[in-house]
């Protein structure tokens, strides 16, 4: 095993142990020649086995592809040279000692092909060829284990440097009043992609460090109004998202067609949406009373016949204000 | 009960294989309105429609629903699997209607995590 497939001090926490079903993706989605080792120690039919041994001592390995005019014609394994220590046979070839006609995997392969050979066989070790039949590495158990581990510790702390940096976003920055403005334009009828801006807010104030409910209560709102641009405006509409420490405030504005009677809007189930909206399950008039339950603060005002806004605050109390690095906000 | 129970439960066949199996349920929900299921539905529940668009899996974005499953072996299209693939949600397709599923599920220990409506006027 090379040096950079090893994995230092790693405990298993009861998240990373929920990674589990992410184990089985990435034996999908790694490529073999991405795990394999390349640097590779290689002998001859030729090579005495005296040699082989030293050769394994020395570079401590425990088997080699055995290569005959450029080409993979066997493997020689510790085992090979444990059965010819016990015939008192060093001065033998690799020859008389290797297993012929071994098994490869190829680099393309998703490393999964090479668990399965490992599970139904007694390899230690599989040479990797690429598509001319060129021996390319060599993969070994080890290899799988350590490279799965190393793309999962990949994908968490990516994630958790994401939410480092944007949960102190706020801490260097001097001013006398700091924010952050995200904009979205959303299309009219654009109904496959509905929510879409919606799940982006919620997931930038995650890594804000919004509390979970927070987080959960603005995403709510949002994806109300952001349908209600896609299903009611002529020609679609923006969603303005400013995040200070301490509040979130909310716009959003279209052109048209407005509100004819903002009142009877507010009621819930009041309703002017189509059968097809109905259909996908939206439009049954209870939008704007579900946004109202989940802000602090809304105020709507239209102009019938020229545009719609709809302005929306939440309050952060003291103890959980993002972006300043607050550490009672982790997700539980 | 966990995502795996509730799939052997119900005879249910989950459609994206990168959901997390071991996401504890806390309750169930069942509506086709996605509103209703925004207004009312509590975190960590198990969300029973008849819906197969992206919006329904949006909503369990939004409301942090831990799995969803369709009733009477309803396939969602494309779309749906892929946004729910992508949100690392369980959706699931059960070959029972609504009515047995909610049965099954109460039966097993489920509650309702669907809360009341705050509003009595409400005409819905």
């Amino acid at each position: 095993m090379g040096e950079s497939s090893q994995v230092h001090g790693r405990i298993i926490t009861d998240q990373q142990a929920d990674n589990i079903t992410r184990v089985e993706e990435l034996a999908y989605e790694l490529k073999v020649n991405q795990v394999m080792t390349r640097d590779l120690i290689t002998v001859t039919p030729e090579t005495r086995m005296e040699e082989a041994l030293e050769l394994f001592r020395k570079d401590r390995i425990s088997g080699a592809p055995v290569i005959s005019e450029n080409k993979l014609v066997g493997v020689v394994s510790i085992e090979d040279l444990i059965h010819c220590l016990q015939k008192n046979d060093l001065n033998s070839t690799v020859a008389n000692y290797m297993s012929a006609k071994p098994v490869t995997v190829r680099g393309s392969d998703p490393v999964i092909e090479a668990l399965k050979l490992f599970v139904n066989s007694n390899y230690g070790r599989l040479p990797v060829l690429d598509s001319d039949q060129t021996l390319i590495g060599i993969i070994t158990k080890g290899d799988l284990t350590s490279g799965i581990l190393k793309a999962l510790q990949q994908d968490y702390q990516e994630e958790e440097v994401r939410r480092y940096r944007a949960s102190h976003l706020f801490e260097d920055i001097e001013s006398d009043r700091s924010s952050l403005i995200l904009r979205y334009t959303i299309k009219q009828g654009d109904f496959m992609r509905g929510g879409a801006a919606s799940s982006a807010i919620k997931r930038a104030l995650l890594r804000l460090g919004a509390t979970p409910q927070i987080a959960r209560r603005t995403g709510i709102a949002v994806y109300e109004a952001e349908m209600n641009l896609i299903i009611h405006t002529t020609n679609g509409g923006v969603i303005r998202v400013e995040i200070e420490p301490d509040q979130i405030s909310i716009n959003v504005y279209d052109d048209g067609p407005g509100i004819e009677d903002i009142n009877l809007a507010m009621k819930p189930g009041y309703s002017t949406a189509s059968e097809t909206v109905r259909e996908l399950g939206f439009g049954a008039g209870m939008g704007l009373a579900n946004i109202q339950r989940c802000v602090d603060s809304m105020r709507l005002e239209s102009v019938f016949g020229k545009g719609t806004s709809l302005k929306l605050k939440i309050s952060l109390p003291n103890k959980e204000t993002v972006g300043e690095g607050n550490s009672t906000n982790e997700e539980e | 009960m966990n995502v795996l129970d509730l799939i052997t439960l119900i005879n249910g066949k989950l459609l994206n294989q990168n959901a997390n199996l071991t996401r504890e349920i806390k309750g169930g929900c069942g509506a086709d309105l996605m509103s209703d299921v925004l207004a009312s539905i509590q975190p960590e529940a198990v969300l029973l429609t008849g819906l197969c668009n992206p919006q329904v899996v949006r909503t369990a974005q939004m409301a942090d629903i831990a799995a969803i499953i369709l009733v009477r072996g309803k396939v969602p299209p494309q779309e749906t699997i892929d946004l729910a693939a992508e949100e690392k949600i369980a959706l699931i397709s059960s070959p029972f209607g609504m009515f047995e599923l909610c049965g099954r599920l109460y039966q097993a220990g489920l509650h309702s995590l669907e809360a009341p409506v705050s509003d009595p006027s409400c005409g819905c």
